[in-house]
């Protein structure tokens, strides 16, 4: 074998080597972050966690009952905003695509998606918060529901052009509307994907809390008015976190882990439930 | 037909609000910052002094920490990343491929404020008893002055890094996956080695490549939380890794709720806009390099770049 | 998926049908105070179960301007508003001292665990950034005894507006003209020098976890965390260390002469026994609030705290109001226009 194509096995053994190390070198941090929240998370993890509030300053134990039901209202709230919005627009940029309007509200989704969620929050301060005078869980809904809909209205987009064309064509053949055709036919026949765009979606804004600081705030007590400041577990996490005292922190990684189970279990349930809703619809 | 309008109109009424949402944030943006842009015109983004009380304003010491940090990150990120997705569209067995498609994606959904966590208990130390370990020549160097705190610009770009490579490994990947077989067909037909052949793809879709980065970039620039907990919050622009400084996206998060006067809430506001314009930017042309990449996969797939092989 | 749905939303419904009858008041404000507050709004709470007090401690500038904003009903600051923030105002603000706190120096110096003596111009010079060394002959002349280490002094401040800097700056101004001119007095400074963090809760958790470094908090955070504080001199010459008897002290000439207003500085008051960085603290009203209902239930609290609640205070290192005080702020508080 001549010395150049040793050369250029070495160097190709070489490349190859470095692409599993990158691998290797991005699950290190993976592997590392999750064991320090379960192993840290476990330990404070325990029934008063998921029962009570938080205890005045300096008193030891308490929980994030208030912040993990805080969590679960205002993202479900940015889903109800959310979801019609993003699946509507996205019918729209697929079935005309062509327009100059589709290619607009196609920028226009993926600047948003760029937009960085604390520039969000000072928006949706300035329009929800204080012209009513009020921090609101649906202030926050509302900016964690900005951050979603260029997801979900991407991946309509996206599934809606993958179903065939013989579908949408069928249909009209048969006399229906525009409207009959894609809401009968070709929405049915992506929703599975769709429904697992809006569950991970949902996934991501639960873990954000940037849009929360200005909206939504916090609140010591349990709360589910939505017109009163509310708590979150990325808000309260945040605000232990920073402090100094010892339970507080245990009481962060506990959140963390609960965060993390909550993205983990909805990432997950998306994938599994759409391969069972895919077998469903073409049965 | 009527009831086609209906439709048309309707679901285009829904497409427009998405747009109204986009121009509203710009609107608001620029109107809610309108004292400090006329107070401080374009000097605003390069004097240096964050004086609330005297009413100073500048933003320079945000600008430079975002784009420090946001750099740094990619610097780590990017040979990474890249190096995740050539792994996984090239070189993995079959059935590795979907674990690790899975354990990136768990790796992009760990919230920012858990790695913000994770970073003041376990980074920032690390970090700290680095600074203390380097001796003390190395220590005089430019780039490694200053108390050992470990809170500050390394802390932050390495967060920043790993919150990153996801991201930009899958974009990657896609883009990777869109490069015609035969490109590298042709490359082993004529001999080539692993990785004659995969440079050859990578040269291929470079556009693209540079997209997926340059989103990963756009990312960066937005973080907030764990940014702001591992970056010190000082604003000043130093060249040290170890110095604690500020960014754009953490000022606002910090100083936001209680600017009291008008003008401080202007300043931050411009802050805020200069951050969506930089962003807006920065996406956009991303994402036309990546179109422009696919775009051209799209047509007959051109004859591959001379193997390297030949060139060696 | 539907049905989940509804009953989703029915149980929300529900539940925020119920909550209506809960009367829930939203404030925001100090850090300094937070401790005893957070007790107070809990302890008050069980006393009366439909009022839920929901204080977010932001810091004394996010208090005034949210305030300001109308965005909460009461604010909380350390360093009282400005005239020219009272004006700005839409309506007319009104200050309540509720409890009397001291600002202490905190620091970590690996194996120096005795209470460091300093004095205001050591201070000011530290966080000017002129003194960077904690074996500075200024330190070790004052701690003769303790052995300090030639290390960085790593200087920790807020990074955001804060009525607990305001004090700290209030009182080096006195003593510093360097200071007061390089720095001046606000809630929101230019710091020549440090590391800034969110809340009095950060400062303690930054510097507890940065060996060599120096901060400023309220008492009770240095006490709860066991971080080491220092002693300051005082004008009478001695070093004095923060407890509930030289806090009390440092207000008994101020309580004599009390503005109408309550917007008064203590730091470096003269006497023997007094302890020169403390401070009131103050609650924001609004002479005519809007929300009549929730004024109602706020100044029954604020009856509340400036008579039973100050038991709570010596326990959690703040001191209680001269009894001078609370008589002049019940005669205030009678004057609000609750109808």
């Amino acid at each position: 074998m001549s010395v150049r194509r040793l050369r250029r096995k070495v160097v190709s053994s070489l490349f190859v080597g470095f692409c599993a190390a990158s691998v290797l070198l991005a699950l290190i941090p993976l592997v590392v972050i999750l064991f320090f929240v379960m192993s840290r998370g476990l330990q404070s993890l325990n029934v008063s966690f998921f029962t009570e509030m938080p205890k005045p300053v300096g008193e030891p134990g308490g929980g994030m009952a208030n912040a993990i039901v805080g969590t679960l209202i205002v993202a479900g709230l940015g889903s109800l905003f959310a979801v019609p919005i993003g699946i509507l627009s996205g019918v729209y940029t697929s079935e005309y695509a062509g327009t100059r309007l589709a290619s607009a509200i196609r920028f226009a989704a993926d600047t948003l998606n760029g937009v960085p969620s604390i520039v969000i929050g000072v928006f949706v301060y300035g329009i929800a918060v204080l012209p009513f005078k009020q921090f609101s869980a649906i202030a926050g809904g509302l900016a964690l529901g900005i951050m979603m809909i260029p997801i979900v209205a991407r991946t309509t987009e996206e599934l809606l052009l993958l179903v065939p064309t013989s579908m949408r064509e069928g249909a009209l053949a048969l006399g229906a509307t525009r409207a009959r055709a894609v809401f009968s036919v070709v929405l049915p026949a992506a929703l599975p994907g769709i429904i697992t765009g809006c569950v991970l979606a949902l996934a991501r804004i639960s873990g954000e809390t940037a849009p929360l600081l200005f909206t939504s705030l916090n609140n010591r007590f349990f709360s589910t008015a939505l017109t009163q400041p509310i708590s979150s577990l990325t808000v309260q996490i945040y605000s232990y976190a920073t402090t100094a005292y010892e339970d507080w922190h245990r009481q962060a990684w506990a959140g963390a882990l609960v965060l993390v189970a909550i993205v983990l279990v909805c990432s997950i349930l998306a994938r599994y439930a759409t391969r069972r809703l895919e077998g469903l619809v073409r049965g | 037909m009527k009831k086609d309008l209906g439709f048309r109109i309707g679901t285009g009424v829904f497409g427009l609000l998405l747009i109204l949402v986009v121009v509203g944030i710009g609107f608001e943006l620029t109107r809610q910052s309108l004292l400090s842009i006329q107070k401080f015109g374009l000097n605003f983004w390069r004097t240096e002094i964050w004086d609330p009380v005297a009413g100073e304003f500048g933003a320079f010491p945000f600008i430079w920490g975002t784009l420090y940090s946001s750099i740094l990150a990619l610097l780590i990120a990017a040979p990474i990343a890249i190096g995740i997705a050539v792994f996984i569209a090239e070189l993995c067995p079959a059935r590795l491929k979907q674990p690790l498609v899975f354990l990136t994606e768990l790796l992009a959904a760990i919230p920012s404020v858990v790695y913000g966590l994770w970073g003041i208990f376990v980074l920032v130390p690390t970090v700290r008893s680095l600074e203390t370990s380097l001796p003390d020549s190395i220590r005089a160097w430019a780039l490694f002055k200053g108390p050992p705190v470990g809170l500050g610009m390394l802390a932050a770009g390495l967060i920043l890094a790993i919150m990153v490579i996801p991201f930009t490994a899958s974009i990657a990947r896609e883009v990777l996956k869109s490069v015609p077989i035969a490109q590298r067909e042709a490359a082993y037909a004529l001999g080539a080695t692993r990785f004659e052949a995969i440079s050859a793809a990578l040269f291929y879709a470079r556009t693209g490549i540079v997209g997926a980065v340059m989103l990963g970039f756009g990312r960066a620039l937005g973080e907030t939380m764990a940014v702001t907990m591992v970056i010190g919050n000082t604003p000043q622009a130093r060249v040290s890794l170890f110095a604690p400084q500020y960014t754009m996206a953490a000022v606002i998060a910090n100083e936001f709720s209680e600017a009291a006067d008008e003008l401080y809430l202007h300043a931050l506001i411009e802050i805020g806009l200069v951050l969506f314009i930089i962003t807006l930017i920065v996406n956009s042309l991303s994402r036309l390099l990546i179109w422009t990449m696919g775009h051209g996969a799209r047509k007959a797939a051109a004859p591959a770049a001379e193997p390297q092989a030949a060139a060696a | 998926m539907k049905k989940i749905l509804l009953v989703f939303g029915c149980v929300v419904g529900l539940v925020g049908g119920l909550a209506a009858q809960t009367m829930k008041i939203t404030g925001a404000g100090a850090t300094f105070p937070y401790p005893i507050y957070s007790k107070w709004f809990a302890e008050y709470n069980k006393l009366h179960s439909n009022v839920e007090i929901n204080y977010q401690s932001l810091g004394s500038g996010a208090g005034i301007q949210q305030l300001r904003a109308q965005t909460v009903f009461f604010g909380a600051t350390d360093g009282p508003m400005t005239s020219q923030q009272l004006q700005d105002a839409p309506g007319r603000i009104l200050h309540f001292p509720t409890v009397l706190g001291a600002v202490v120096p905190i620091f970590n110096i690996p194996n120096v665990k005795t209470e460091l003596k300093f004095t205001g111009q050591v201070l000011a010079d530290i966080y000017l950034g002129k003194i960077t060394k904690w074996n500075d002959p200024a330190l070790t002349k004052l701690n003769t005894g303790v052995t300090l280490p030639g290390s960085d002094i790593t200087v920790v401040h807020r990074s955001e507006g804060s009525g607990t800097t305001y004090i700290w700056v209030d009182y080096l101004s006195k003593i510093s003209p360097e200071f007061k001119s390089k720095v001046g007095v606000n809630t929101s400074v230019n710091w020549p020098t440090g590391v800034g963090g969110k809340g009095n809760e950060s400062v303690s958790g930054l510097v507890s976890q940065t060996p060599g470094s120096i901060g400023y908090v309220e008492l009770i955070y240095a006490l709860q965390n066991k971080i080491s504080y220092g002693s300051v001199q005082n004008m009478a010459g001695e070093f004095s260390s923060a407890t509930v008897a030289s806090v009390t002290a440092a207000a008994a000439a101020a309580a004599a002469q009390m503005p109408a207003d309550f917007r008064v500085s203590i730091t470096n008051a003269p006497g023997k026994g007094v302890y020169p960085i403390s401070s009131f603290t103050w609650i924001l009203l609004y002479e005519a609030p809007k929300d009549k209902a929730q004024a109602k239930v706020m100044m029954d609290f604020m009856k509340w705290a400036l008579t039973d609640g100050q038991k709570f205070a010596p326990e959690l290192g703040y001191a209680p109001l001269p009894e001078a005080v609370v008589k002049l702020e019940m005669a205030a508080l009678a004057k609000l226009k609750l109808t």
